[in-house]
């Protein structure tokens, strides 16, 4: 342990403790079994993992990825105007810029899922302003159905999504975009051909934030979908805290990783592409 | 000759500071001009007005008798070689050749013609399918070019493009570009700080000094008949020689003369003029080919620099008393 290795010891302590102990604990517990009370014997079964193919479970797991595909989508759509906007400005006018958009974060999590009933329930804010207008003579449902979670899922990760976008526009050579107009490309199609495919790396990055963290969120569905949309975040949430069946719901968290695992993975294959060029540079010198 | 470019009083300032107080400049058809000029001058500005990257404040800008003043870049008929390439780091070679064929939506087939053949001509061909960064400099550089000219642009814009290359390559590549632009006929703008390739390349050369034309000529007008004492320091190296009330003289250091103080200046060999200064030499510097001389004046502790030659039959060595001489033909006067 020469050259100040001795330095990343308290870092490797602290990662074998809390994470990669932890981790293997709970692989162990999901090919475990469980009493009816709840206490976990660790006699080997894949029961756990075959449960998880039950159509209940896959069901409740199709329509997880479908609102983790649907808010990733979203929250891409919506998040890079947003970042192209804020790398667009004035450069005294960005760091307020991101400042912004990271605000929402200074609050608790929780209570801006609940600021949303606030806004979204019965006699809540919209439905009293639309009725006031008249343009509505019985409140609308706006809570507790898919859709309140699929926003309250945007609303949450947005900023997920704006910030590594922001750091790839941000980073363009804007030179390269005069060189395309001094090629004949509109601004339209220079943002098509140049701007949109150099900014694949931080689209990646946060479309693999937004996706993943989407994918194991309980408190939104929890909070704004009622009893009506379980994600499997809530199921996994259930299995621990009120089903007292650990077993399965470690099976359940570690076919999220994986999948999420996955994800990282293709991620790295994408940014591996970009910058092959540069892999083979280094290479020769 | 025909005109391809004209400026019209053309000024620009960026927010209170003005870079161009006003300039009116007209290129010619077929012609390779060079803005020359310290960093900072305003010659970039004036190259990207031309390609539309930048405004003029006040002023017009013709292209072919066209006033494109208000036209964006990717309706110009001009093409630009950035400083530093600007090449596409996604597409490969011959995909950032292709590029402008696309935008123009010039048919398949005859793109791949003209990508051919300015593949040929920039020697290329080896590489097309490498993406920028697994290229060095100079082939990138080349990419820059073969990327331009494969739009059969009126006129070809190049800013500094071999700044950031060796000095071998760089004058390599400059010859390389004077027969390319010649063999073309093309007009070609170049912008650069470095007067030695401004007077290798160039028919024409434009000097400019805080946005300012300072000098417009031939180089070897511009090397010989400086219009001012800015041009004879820039372009080149320059002695200068000033007395109340007249003109700056200016003399080149080729152009000086020693011989030893002890000379007798009344027995001249013919085609000899009389020392105008006596000094001592105070240093030598060997460039290779010459040695510099420089020499501290008695009447005003100037220093003068000029040149031996390596065949010169008397060597001279620090301290050396000697006299200064040179023929009045070969003095140029200008107004500081």
């Amino acid at each position: 342990m020469k050259n100040g290795k001795l330095l990343v010891a308290p870092a490797i302590v602290w990662l074998i403790i809390f994470f990669a102990i932890p981790m293997l604990m709970v692989v162990a517990v999901s090919f475990a079994t469980r009493t009816p009370y709840g206490q976990v014997i660790f006699k080997f079964t894949l029961g756990n993992y075959v449960r998880f193919l039950e159509p209940l479970y896959l069901k409740i797991f199709a329509s997880t990825l479908v609102t983790a595909v649907v808010t990733t989508v979203f929250t891409f759509l919506m998040g890079y105007p947003v970042a192209y906007a804020i790398a667009k400005l004035p450069k005294k006018w960005q760091q307020p810029g991101l400042i912004v958009v990271m605000i929402p974060f200074w609050i608790n999590f929780l209570i801006r899922s609940y600021a949303w009933v606030i806004i979204l329930r019965s006699q809540g804010v919209v439905n009293t302003i639309l009725l006031k207008l008249g343009l509505i003579t019985q409140p609308l449902s706006l809570l507790y159905n898919d859709y309140a979670v699929t926003l309250g899922m945007i609303y949450a990760l947005l900023p997920f999504m704006v910030l590594p976008i922001y750091v790839s526009i941000e980073q363009l050579d804007k030179r390269l975009l005069e060189a395309a107009s001094d090629l004949g490309a509109s601004p339209l199609v220079a943002f098509q051909k140049i701007t949109l495919p150099l900014t694949m790396p931080g689209i990646a990055a946060g479309s693999i934030l937004v996706f993943i963290s989407s994918l194991g969120m309980f408190v939104v569905p929890d909070v704004m979908g009622g009893a009506k949309s379980a994600l499997i975040g809530n199921l996994i949430q259930n299995q621990f805290l009120s089903a007292r069946d650990w077993p399965f719901g470690s099976a359940l968290s570690i076919v999220l990783a994986i999948l999420a695992l996955v994800l990282i993975m293709l991620y790295y294959r994408v940014l591996q592409q970009q910058k092959g060029g540069q892999k083979h540079e280094e290479k020769l010198a | 000759m025909e005109e391809m470019i004209r400026l019209e009083n053309i000024t620009k300032k960026f927010d209170d500071n003005i870079i161009i107080p006003k300039i009116n400049l007209t290129i010619y058809d077929g012609e390779f001009v060079t803005l020359l000029g310290p960093s900072g001058c305003g010659k970039t500005t004036l190259l990207r007005m031309i390609a539309g990257l930048e405004t003029p404040t006040t002023g017009k800008v013709y292209i072919d008798n066209e006033d494109v003043t208000a036209l964006a870049p990717y309706k110009r008929n001009v093409n630009m070689v950035f400083q530093n390439y600007a090449l596409f780091p996604h597409m490969t070679v011959r995909e950032n050749i292709r590029f402008g064929l696309l935008m123009k939506k010039v048919p398949r087939e005859e793109q791949d013609q003209r990508i051919d053949q300015v593949l040929y001509l920039t020697q290329l061909e080896k590489l097309q399918d490498r993406l920028p960064q697994q290229m060095s400099g100079g082939q990138q550089q080349r990419v820059a070019i073969a990327r331009a000219l494969v739009n059969n642009p009126k006129v070809l814009l190049l800013d500094e493009p071999l700044g950031a290359l060796d000095y071998k390559l760089r004058k390599k590549m400059q010859l390389e570009l004077k027969n390319l632009q010649h063999g073309l006929g093309l007009t070609f703008i170049y912008v650069t700080h470095d007067q030695e390739e401004a007077l290798t390349m160039s028919d024409r050369v434009i000097i400019i000094n805080a946005g300012r034309i300072e000098q417009d000529d031939a180089p070897n007008k511009l090397y010989n008949e400086p219009a001012s004492t800015f041009v004879a320091n820039f372009v080149g190296e320059s002695n200068f020689f000033t007395e109340e009330n007249s003109p700056t003289i200016v003399i080149r250091p080729e152009k000086i003369n020693l011989r030893p103080e002890e000379v007798d200046e009344t027995k001249l060999p013919e085609g000899q003029a009389p020392s105008k200064y006596f000094g001592t030499v105070v240093d030598l510097v060997f460039c290779g080919n010459i040695d510099k001389v420089y020499v501290r004046l008695d009447n005003n502790n100037q220093i003068v620099m000029t040149y031996q030659y390596f065949d010169d039959v008397k060597r001279w060595q620090i301290d050396d008393r000697v006299g200064i001489w040179w023929f009045d033909k070969d003095e140029v006067k200008v107004n500081a």
